[in-house]
């Protein structure tokens, strides 16, 4: 193992939280990695309208909140989208 | 009043019936009146487990229809006074019984115990909501990898959608020394996961294997998992009990070494 190796390297512990994460958003709200995809093409469709963005590292993530409403938790849609240039194209 | 309680936990095992047997004789060593339930219909281990397989004589499927009295299928276990065990069939299957059945089953059963512990099987079908339907609260039983994380979300949503008012969370066979690498989750990470209340976190020990082995379960002596399952019972009764420290004893060179580790 080469020293940059040694620093660079993810635990398992990290990569096995960041896989959870993101299987039990799908089985959460029963929805496939496939829609998921479909949701982030569509989003980035509309937002580039307006602004550019970088549709490479955009993330959209569905998670459960962590504190229970009146009515349990709620699941939310979280979108994270890097914008190159504000002022349009 | 009595509570009944099932241990599940979506994936198989992952420690169900260690953890049934653990906190039903706990109980029972603190005085209260137990019962513990093997609801896993064609594949009964907790009577293994609990090291009573030579004294069946009937079980609950002889129960529900009406073979033999809830008493003559009844164990007692003579380490334990007020510990009883009733046992599942072998030669059945999950289809033998129904959830109304169960539910009948139990509320006789609450006549007489203070907590009905019910062992159930792995998987979300037939067998599990015969577990669930008569069962006031849960305990969720996973191990700290993606796989038994993935089922015990999935049993938390459909308990959640049982209306279950209280669900607890134990994590069993922990590695301290993994964690610390960071080659393992730690407890507050599948907290923070599939979130939900903490009641137990028992260490991965050689000893519930060798308790295993003998037909004795292993609750309040002194070792790591002992203690933990011992914890438990504890808060299961509404005991504030804090958490052990897994830690303790580990020398002053690997927990500096532990430092260099951590990212």
């Amino acid at each position: 193992m080469g020293i940059k190796h040694f620093f660079s390297r993810k635990k398992s512990r990290e990569i096995a939280k960041d896989r959870l994460k993101i299987l039990l958003i799908s089985d959460r709200v029963n929805c496939s990695p496939e829609m998921m995809e479909m949701i982030k093409n569509d989003i980035a469709k509309v937002i580039s309208k307006y602004m550019k963005i970088d549709t490479q590292t955009m993330e959209i993530q569905i998670s459960k909140t962590g504190n229970k409403g009146h009515e349990g938790k709620t699941p939310m849609l979280y979108a994270n989208i890097p914008i190159l240039d504000i002022h349009g194209k | 009043m009595s509570e009944v309680i099932v241990v599940t936990s979506g994936k198989g095992g992952v420690g169900k019936t260690t953890t049934s047997a653990n906190v039903g004789t706990g109980l029972a060593a603190m005085g209260k009146k137990v019962v513990l339930i093997d609801a896993d219909i064609g594949l009964r281990n907790l009577d293994v487990v609990m090291g009573l397989e030579n004294r069946i004589v009937y079980n609950l499927v002889d129960v529900v229809e009406n073979k033999c009295r809830i008493k003559q299928a009844l164990i007692r276990d003579k380490r334990h006074p007020s510990l009883y065990l009733m046992p599942s069939a072998q030669t059945k299957d999950k289809t033998a019984v129904t959830p109304e059945q169960m539910v009948k089953m139990i509320n006789q059963l609450r006549e007489s115990f203070d907590y009905i512990i019910l062992d159930c099987p792995a998987g979300i079908e037939q067998g599990f909501k015969n577990a669930i339907a008569g069962a006031d609260r849960a305990l969720v039983v996973t191990t700290p990898e993606v796989s038994a994380i993935r089922d015990a979300d999935r049993i938390i949503g459909l308990l959640e959608a049982n209306e279950f008012k209280q669900i607890d969370l134990i994590i069993n066979r922990l590695r301290q020394d993994m964690v610390r690498r960071g080659e393992m989750m730690s407890s507050s990470d599948v907290v923070d996961i599939l979130s939900i209340p903490l009641i137990g976190i028992v260490p991965d020990d050689e000893n519930v294997v060798i308790a295993t082995n003998q037909g004795e379960p292993l609750v309040g002596n002194n070792t790591l998992a002992g203690k933990a399952y011992q914890n438990i019972c504890y808060r299961v009764v509404g005991k504030e009990t804090p958490f052990i420290e897994f830690d303790k004893g580990i020398s002053f060179w690997t927990r500096v070494s532990g430092i260099f580790h951590k990212n």
